[in-house]
């Protein structure tokens, strides 16, 4: 791990409306670092991944990823202006997302879901990116589910395809939004073994937003709490768990733990 | 006689099989005109759907102010503005292609709602998953998109189909020999209209009848691999 931060937000602002949900958000991620955004719900945190990935622009602020500003264009001049669509699409490499409600392409097959990008945007062969699409459904668990429609799986089973989806573009950062929470109890497991085994043996970066606290405490490298647009409180997950220091944390925490 | 055809007055059954070949020839001009009319309101109304959902202002209100006076003007205003006025700036056109234009292009107008309906109704999840995964604007509506709308609105686009069949002899009025036209002409001729219209009718239910069923049988087709129709 290195101390360069990969992912940087410099007082960004978001708002929707009439509410502000990121209140000038300063926050780094070092690169191979795996973080755990914890927090209670409109708290932001969603929004911090979705801003990442461009699908939410920004109101104020410079989020930067690589070095290199993500909403922004530099000018010749240094200035920044905002950036064009195909600035987004050379940043958005970088970048891969796994979404809470799988967001599968429903009229293909599994092997196409993970394939249809390889081909189309980074110009890989079909056979090359059939045998991608193939090594990682192995690594997913799915090897023999190939010729399936998502609809066929259970939903514990989509969402590791999802997960494979997103690596097949080999990207360096991987967001992970709430991956967990529309699945049936039963199911949580077998998608958290998947995330885990990628933060032991990757270098990815990895960014989790979760409700599930001891898995997050076990994978992370950091965990944040956030709270009304900002992070209330950060730290090494021992600590933050069993001694926060922040009163609103050890609510947040009892509150959930209990559950 | 029409198309070189006589008709036989003895009796009205006879009357009814002689003109029935004369029919059948007018019928095959309904279909013609159906069917090509059909295939223009789906493509153009595709593009006004394109360009109706276009983020600048400037593409999306033409396109939805055209559409609309599409709409709000009656068929035969826009078939007799082909057929008279265009003439006029040099552009003329057979009656029956100038017909199953006009046909076309009235019903591209209600089928581009049809496919706004059908694109709006593809989750948002959809599209942010093709923008994560980087693919394009034009990828993303063209096997993402509009496959999963595609299904949706079939059922729709089938209640049109059968809609400009049975405007098809609004087209008699620019000397289209359409069904309609034939059997008015026969009865014309004969002073009888009874048989010749009320054959017209009993082929028009045939038509419309098959027509749907052919509609049910291709949504029964389509695979709908775990979309969710509303």
């Amino acid at each position: 791990m290195s101390d360069e931060p990969i992912i940087k937000f410099d007082k960004v602002v978001k708002r929707f409306g009439d509410l502000t949900v990121l209140n000038e958000l300063d926050f780094e991620v070092k690169k191979g670092e795996k973080v755990s955004i914890i927090g209670p719900s409109g708290s932001g945190k969603s929004t911090v991944l979705r801003i990442l990935m461009t699908l939410e622009d920004i109101n104020g602020g410079v989020v930067t990823v690589g070095g290199e500003p993500l909403w922004h264009e530099k000018g010749p001049d240094g200035s920044l202006a905002p950036a064009s669509e195909t600035h987004l699409r050379k940043m958005r490499t970088q970048l891969g997302m796994v979404f809470q409600q799988f967001n599968l392409f429903p009229h293909m097959t599994v092997l196409r879901n993970i394939t249809e990008a390889p081909v189309q945007v980074l110009g890989l062969s079909k056979q090359e990116a059939k045998q991608r699409g193939e090594e990682l459904l192995e690594l997913v668990g799915l090897a023999d589910q190939a010729q399936k429609y998502p609809h066929q799986l259970s939903g514990g089973q989509q969402q590791r395809v999802g997960i494979a989806r997103a690596l097949a573009m080999r990207p360096n950062i991987l967001l992970f939004d709430e991956p967990t929470s529309a699945l049936d109890p039963e199911l949580v497991g077998e998608v958290l073994n998947v995330i885990g085994k990628l933060a032991e043996e990757h270098d990815l970066t990895m960014l989790l937003v979760t409700h599930e606290m001891r898995f997050a405490r076990e994978v992370s490298d950091r965990v944040c709490f956030f709270d009304q647009g900002r992070i209330r409180e950060e730290g090494a997950p021992e600590d933050l768990f069993t001694d926060p220091n922040e009163e609103r944390t050890r609510e947040f925490l009892q509150a959930v733990l209990d559950n | 006689m029409l198309f070189g055809i006589a008709w036989d007055t003895s009796s009205g059954w006879a009357f009814a099989v002689s003109i029935l070949p004369i029919l059948l020839i007018g019928m095959w001009v309904t279909i013609q005109a159906t069917v090509l009319g059909f295939f223009i309101a789906l493509v153009v109304g595709l593009v006004w759907a394109a360009l109706k959902a276009a983020p600048l202002k400037i593409i999306s209100w033409p396109a939805a102010v055209v559409t609309e006076f599409l709409r709000d003007t009656p068929l035969l205003i826009q078939l007799f503005f082909l057929y008279y006025v265009l003439p006029e700036f040099g552009i003329t056109l057979p009656a029956f292609m100038t017909g199953a234009l006009a046909l076309g292009l009235q019903y591209s107008a209600y089928t581009s709602e049809v496919y706004r309906a059908g694109i709006e109704a593809v989750a948002k999840g959809q599209h942010e998953a093709a923008r994560a995964l980087n693919l394009s604007g034009g990828r993303t509506f063209s096997h993402i998109i509009l496959p999963q709308a595609i299904p949706r609105i079939v059922p729709a686009m089938g209640n049109y189909l059968v809609s400009i069949m049975k405007d098809v002899p609004l087209l008699s009025v620019v000397t289209v020999l359409e069904m309609l036209n034939v059997a008015r002409i026969i009865g014309d001729r004969t002073f009888n209209y009874l048989v010749p219209l009320s054959l017209v009718g009993a082929l028009y239910l045939i038509m419309t009848l098959v027509a749907s069923a052919g509609v049910r049988l291709l949504d029964n087709w389509l695979p709908k691999q775990g979309i969710p129709l509303k």
